[in-house]
């Protein structure tokens, strides 16, 4: 239980320094790091805190803590992922209506340049 | 491109790597309705298809960036909405659409009251689909819209359709992007609008091979099924 825990504490402090170097670099941008800040965290505080782990392993009904760990850590990720779904399909929302609006603004350009030379 | 009239239409073609195919296209459709504006939609091809489109006497909207179907569709509607055309047709740009069955799409438009017409294969009895598997997919997917729609339709999957202006409007806003003709469907059933099937025959592709595998066909059917319960929760949302 100590190594996991240990482990565990680590691999949060690890993650915390990269995404802080990687928002120092730009190559994250700040909003999209808060929730990878709150899962590392998250998971700082349980490893360093056993006391409120098996509070927690309690809670989810299971005898050992080292696997609620695994669970928890396991339902951050993923809670992480999906709002990164989110994130992208706003993005390609955003993406098509760009592309269509540029497409189309060109073609209505394209047909004002055409008129103007008959005109001219 | 100057839309003129109450019975003003727009052919539009959504293309994507069809210059061996496009022109024909093109050209089929301005004999069998001459004067009637063809815009084809160039999806961001890698071939020649929007020079092969513009030598046939078509205009052109080139995407800078690949949509897929749904997302070029749009982007015609967007733009015939714009241009204030009270009618389009889509034609698809592989000439399985028979240019010849336009003109009783469109006056089933104008005459029925109806948002969409559909040109179905199956009407006359004659139609087979492409592959089993679409086949197997066409009769599952009546049977799941039937309850939905409140009516029966014969060919779900048919690309070839007609829209009026009210049906425009809704599809300038939002239009399922990929495999769109059976969820737009159901985005117009939402707003209780209505549809009708005309028969039509369809072709072989002029050139090229179709990209629909047996894996894709189950791809196809599990995000149609999905598409199709989400617009449903979002109209039983809306209702409350």
């Amino acid at each position: 239980m100590e190594e996991l825990l240990d482990f565990t504490a680590g691999m949060s402090l690890a993650l915390l320094v990269l995404v802080l170097f990687s928002i120092r670099r730009q190559h994250i941008r700040v909003e999209y790091s808060v929730s990878w800040f709150g899962a590392a965290l998250a998971l700082l505080v349980l490893s360093r805190w056993p006391a409120a782990l098996e509070t927690l392993a309690g809670w989810l009904g299971i005898g050992n803590p080292p696997l609620a760990l695994l669970l928890i850590i396991g339902m951050l990720f993923l809670l992480v992922i999906f709002r990164l779904s989110v994130i992208i399909s706003d993005l390609k929302d955003a993406n098509i209506a760009l592309t269509q609006r540029v497409a189309i603004l060109e073609y209505r350009l394209d047909n004002l340049h055409g008129e103007a030379r008959t005109k001219a | 491109m100057t839309p003129a009239g109450l019975d003003s239409l727009l052919i539009i073609v959504p293309a994507y790597n069809e210059e061996a195919s496009v022109g024909r296209v093109v050209e089929e459709i301005r004999e069998v309705l001459p004067g009637v504006e063809v815009l084809v939609i160039d999806d961001c091809s890698l071939d020649q298809t929007a020079a092969a489109a513009r030598r046939a006497g078509a205009q052109v909207l080139t995407l800078p960036c690949h949509l897929g179907l749904g997302g070029a569709v749009q982007a015609g509607y967007k733009l015939a909405f714009e241009l204030g055309y009270q009618y389009v047709i889509r034609a698809d740009g592989d000439g399985q659409h028979d240019p010849r069955y336009i003109p009783a799409i469109y006056e089933a438009l104008k005459t029925s009251g109806c948002q969409m017409v559909i040109g179905s294969r199956f009407l006359e009895g004659d139609g087979a689909p492409s592959s089993l598997v679409r086949g197997l997919g066409i009769r599952f997917f009546r049977l799941v819209l039937r309850p939905i729609l409140g009516q029966r339709v014969w060919d779900p999957t048919s690309g070839f359709v007609g829209v009026n202006r009210e049906a425009l409007q809704v599809f300038s806003k939002s239009f399922p992007l990929e495999y769109p003709e059976i969820e737009a469907l159901v985005v117009l059933q939402r707003r209780r609008f209505r549809f009708m099937e005309v028969p039509c025959r369809m072709r072989p592709r002029m050139a090229g091979r179709s990209t629909i595998t047996v894996m894709k066909s189950f791809y196809y059917i599990i995000h149609v099924l999905l598409g199709v319960f989400v617009n449903v929760l979002k109209y039983e949302r809306r209702r409350r």
